[in-house]
C-alpha cells in the first residue's frame, strides 16, 4: 500500500542525501540511476566571493524532486528551530528533516529536544519528519503532537552498520501500522535498505552509503532495486519461519531404496 | 561604520540595515537566509532589522546535505 507524506506521494520511496558525492556530476548520476523522489539538503554558511552555495542549489532544482531540508548539526532546540525557519524560507518548503543530535559518537537524537523542538515547529505550521530512535514511548509523545512520519534511525549515521534493532523497529511497524516510517541512518548496502522494507517499512532515506561509494551511481541503482524488491516482498506476505525443518520436496511416493 | 561579524568574519560596515547589508557584501540577487544574534530574520523583515557595533550576523544558503 502506497502512503502519502503529509499528503504527498511519492513516486520512489528512496530519498537520498546530497552530500559528499566526489562531484556534482556524479551526485546528478546518482539521482537519475537511482530514481530517487526527495532529495535532503541543508544550510551553510555562504561565502559572498565564491557563492558556491548558489550553484548547488541551481543543481538541486535541475533534480527534479521533492527538496526535504535538515537541521544537521543542530545539538539544540533553538538551533534547530532557527534553522528550520531559515530552510523554510529558502527551499519554501514546510518539510523539514528535524534533527535534534544528543550524542557526538553516534550522533543519535536528543529526544528530549527533538519532542520539544517538533512541537514548536508544528504549531508554526511546519511538517516534520522527525530523526529519532526506534523508541516507542518516543514515537508515541511525537505522532500525538502532530508528526505524521516517523523517521527511525537504523544505526548511528554514516556507520553503514545496516539495522541494529530488528526488533524494535518491527515494534515500531506493529504499533504504528498507519504512519510512515522512513529509515534513517546507517544503512550500507542494498542488502540492509531490502531486509528495511521488507520489515514493512515505508521509505529509505540514504547519503553516505551512495556517496562514498566506489561508483556512487551504480550503487544507487543497485539501492533502488533492493528496495523495490523489498517493498514486493513485503507485499507479497513472507512465509512465517519456523524452528525446526520442514521437507519441501514431498515425501509421498518416494521409492524404498534402503 | 559598525563592527559586527559576518559568519564569524569581522566585518566593518556601513549598512544600517541588513538588506543594506546583504548589498554592501554581494550576497543581492543571491539565495540566502539570515539571522542576527541568533534569530532568524526574513527577507521581508531584513529592510527594518537595524545594526549596531557587536551584531553577529549569519548569511546561510543552500548546502548538500544527508
Amino acid at each position: 500500500m502506497t502512503k502519502t507524506f503529509y499528503g504527498t506521494s511519492l513516486s520512489s520511496p528512496l530519498m537520498l542525501g546530497t552530500a559528499q558525492y566526489p562531484s556534482p556530476a556524479i551526485l546528478a548520476d546518482a539521482f537519475a540511476r537511482s530514481k530517487a523522489s526527495v532529495a535532503t539538503v541543508s544550510l551553510r554558511r555562504e561565502a559572498s566571493t565564491n557563492k558556491a552555495g548558489q550553484d548547488f542549489w541551481q543543481l538541486v532544482q535541475s533534480l527534479n524532486v521533492k527538496i526535504l531540508p535538515n537541521t544537521a548539526g543542530c545539538h539544540s532546540v533553538k538551533e534547530a528551530v532557527t534553522t528550520a525557519h531559515m530552510a523554510r524560507e529558502v527551499f519554501n518548503t514546510s518539510w523539514i528533516k528535524l534533527e535534534v543530535i544528543g550524542e557526538e559518537d553516534t550522533l543519535q537524537p536528543d529526544i528530549f529536544g527533538l519532542v520539544d523542538a517538533a512541537r514548536i515547529l508544528i504549531e508554526d505550521g511546519f511538517q516534520v519528519f522527525p530523526y529519532t530512535t526506534e523508541d516507542l514511548v518516543v514515537a508515541d509523545k511525537l505522532v500525538s503532537l502532530g508528526c505524521e512520519v516517523l523517521m527511525p534511525w537504523g544505526a548511528p549515521i554514516g556507520s553503514g552498520m545496516g539495522l541494529n534493532n530488528v526488533f524494535g523497529l518491527r515494534a515500531l511497524r506493529a504499533h504504528f501500522p498507519e504512519i510512515p516510517l522512513v529509515i534513517d541512518a546507517g544503512l550500507g548496502l542494498p542488502s540492509q535498505a531490502a531486509q528495511a522494507m521488507e520489515l514493512g517499512m515505508d521509505a529509505i532515506l540514504l547519503n553516505t552509503a551512495v556517496a562514498k561509494a566506489g561508483n556512487p551511481a551504480q550503487m544507487a541503482e543497485a539501492f533502488a532495486k533492493a528496495i523495490d524488491a523489498g517493498q514486493l516482498a513485503a507485499s507479497a506476505v513472507p512465509m512465517e519461519p519456523r524452528d525446526l525443518a520442514c521437507p519441501s520436496t514431498p515425501l509421498f511416493g518416494q521409492a524404498e531404496l534402503s | 561604520m559598525k563592527d559586527i561579524l559576518v559568519n564569524s568574519t569581522p566585518v566593518l560596515c556601513q549598512s544600517d540595515n541588513l538588506a543594506a547589508l546583504l548589498i554592501e557584501l554581494g550576497y543581492e540577487n543571491a539565495v540566502v537566509a539570515t539571522a542576527v544574534n541568533g534569530e532568524f530574520v526574513a527577507q521581508h523583515s531584513r529592510g527594518t532589522s537595524l545594526l549596531k557595533t557587536g551584531d553577529k550576523v549569519e548569511i546561510l544558503a543552500p548546502m548538500q546535505g544527508g
